[in-house]
């Protein structure tokens, strides 16, 4: 019994990392269609800037975890004007290309600039907290409190501010949201600017969990968390978050009957799965057109 | 002269959809724009709103040129259209999609809400539902509504009437004659053309990109060529 629990706090902690990074690739999907495969590299930005802040500057981690957050903000916003703004209007294929391509340049840059080798550091967040015979980390519960806390800002700022409300209206139908006098500019770099905010604050849970940082490091989540997006349903808010915890309880329920070395493996042929059962997802509508 | 347009042109790509139309709206004003389907209504429509770029020509708001401008910067100035199928937000309740509607006059949006309300009082009833499952007569409303919330100085209506059973129809055109007494103005695309004459103070007849025809709504009612093309003989 206690290893279930123990389990499922394990579970629910890479489950947070996974919804907080699947809701920037939903949002991003939800306004403007793109597969933002660059969204996973901005978490290793976050990551990167977090562990020198704390290892170099022995910054305070929470002083670290905000510049990580701020970091990866204006990161986004500046790939989405510099990158995507200008192909508002080119095919969607072209965008899909320039996302990758961003990736690789952030990928490759991050190996020029801080060496192909894997920076570890000391644990952020030590200890553990047992309950009966239940052991569970501190590093567990702070992640999934500050996970939860983030998606109900999130909710909140969607389904209640003005901001939010011209959000949905541009996923909906950006044509209509322009009549309104939405800035569709203004909305979609709002748009980035949360989604990957909310990367950097996945990126700090992660180190909390894994205390190192590669170049790397965000290809791997990236894809987990966009399989995530896609469990749930892309574009959808709600299921971004139900799709990363449910990846993270699956590896966990993967590692505890004895098979981690298949943990990847079960993660993809679920996206496998969802694309031939269910491509909408648990929470996507079809996409229909009313004549 | 409230609305200018002068000698616009359209492509979309290589197809030269809006040949040299030029056309005016009065302040008070009913205008109608008439045609067939695909003659361009829409075309102009949505070239005044800004979506569209003419490559020639200019178009003239309240004495300030609007061609070129961003879409949201043109309903800023007090231009508003109506988009042709609607185009609610389905996924949003009545009132976010109002809301909407006064994005670029946040200030005035209790009041200007109340006036939508007293103006189609089924809205108020259904403030709370979804868009989605409003039937077509009332998304309709929802839609002119949504258009009025910015308090237009010109509000564009595309097609109002469209898929709509005949008494709907009237509904819509009474409100149209109420909101022309109220002293709005109006610029009015439609398929309907008996109608849509009946309630207009002067009207074009767009046919393949070109004004065809322009005139007073009576005019053309009487007018042996458009009594055969659009009215039925």
């Amino acid at each position: 019994m206690s290893l279930i629990i123990s389990q499922l706090f394990n579970g629910l902690q890479t489950g947070s990392v996974y919804a907080l990074v699947a809701l920037g690739y939903s949002m991003v999907y939800g306004i403007i269609l793109l597969l933002n495969f660059a969204h996973g590299d901005i978490i290793m930005v976050g990551a990167y800037t977090a562990f020198y802040a704390m290892t170099a500057f022995h910054l305070h981690p929470i002083v670290s975890a905000l510049l990580a957050v701020i970091v990866s903000t204006l990161l986004g916003v500046v790939i989405e004007k510099v990158a995507y703004t200008p192909l508002r209007s080119a095919p969607r294929l072209s965008l899909l290309i320039t996302a990758i391509g961003i990736s690789f340049l952030l990928e490759n840059g991050a190996q020029l600039l801080f060496g192909a080798d894997t920076k570890s550091m000391d644990v952020i967040v030590p200890g553990n907290v047992t309950i009966g015979s239940t052991t569970v980390s501190y590093a567990a519960i702070l992640t999934i409190a500050v996970a939860v806390v983030s998606m109900a800002a999130l909710t909140f700022l969607v389904q209640k501010t003005r901001l939010g409300k011209a959000m949905r209206a541009v996923s909906e139908d950006m044509g209509a949201a322009q009549l309104m006098g939405i800035s569709l500019n203004k909305t979609i770099s709002f748009t980035f600017a949360i989604g990957s905010a909310l990367a950097g604050i996945g990126s700090v849970l992660y180190l909390c969990a894994y205390p190192q940082a590669s170049p790397t490091m965000g290809s791997m989540l990236g894809l987990k968390a966009f399989i995530a997006a896609v469990l749930g349903g892309i574009g959808s808010i709600p299921g971004a978050m139900i799709g990363g915890f449910a990846i993270g309880l699956l590896e966990a329920l993967v590692a505890a009957v004895g098979l981690s070395v298949w943990k990847d493996g079960v993660v993809f042929a679920i996206l496998i799965v969802v694309l031939l059962v269910k491509p909408t997802g648990i929470m996507g509508h079809k996409v229909t057109e009313k004549v | 002269m409230l609305l200018t347009v002068n000698n616009i042109n359209v492509y979309y790509g290589a197809i030269h959809a809006i040949k040299d139309v030029s056309l005016e709206v009065n302040e008070g004003e009913v205008v109608t724009l008439i045609g067939a389907n695909g003659a361009g209504k829409s075309t102009v429509l949505n070239t005044i709103s800004g979506l569209l770029h003419s490559r020639t020509g200019s178009i003239e708001f309240m004495g300030s040129s609007i061609a070129g401008m961003a879409p949201n910067k043109i309903v800023q100035h007090g231009l508003a259209q109506c988009p042709e199928g609607r185009r609610i937000f389905l996924h949003m309740t009545v009132e976010e999609n109002l809301e909407m509607g006064a994005y670029t006059h946040p200030n005035d949006m209790a009041e200007n809400m109340a006036r939508v309300y007293d103006q189609f009082p089924r809205l108020k009833e259904r403030r709370k539902q979804i868009g989605g499952t409003l039937s077509g007569g009332e998304q309709q409303m929802l839609a002119m509504g949504r258009a009025l919330m910015s308090e237009p100085k010109l509000l564009m209506l595309d097609e109002p009437s469209m898929g709509l059973a005949p008494l709907l129809v009237e509904q819509i055109f009474d409100i149209i004659r109420a909101l022309h007494k109220a002293g709005s103005t109006i610029l009015l695309v439609e398929q309907n053309a008996q109608m849509a004459l009946q309630v207009a103070d002067r009207a074009y007849v767009l046919e393949s990109g070109r004004i065809a025809l322009s005139g007073s709504g009576k005019e053309l009612i009487e007018s042996d060529s458009i009594r055969k093309a659009y009215l039925g003989g």
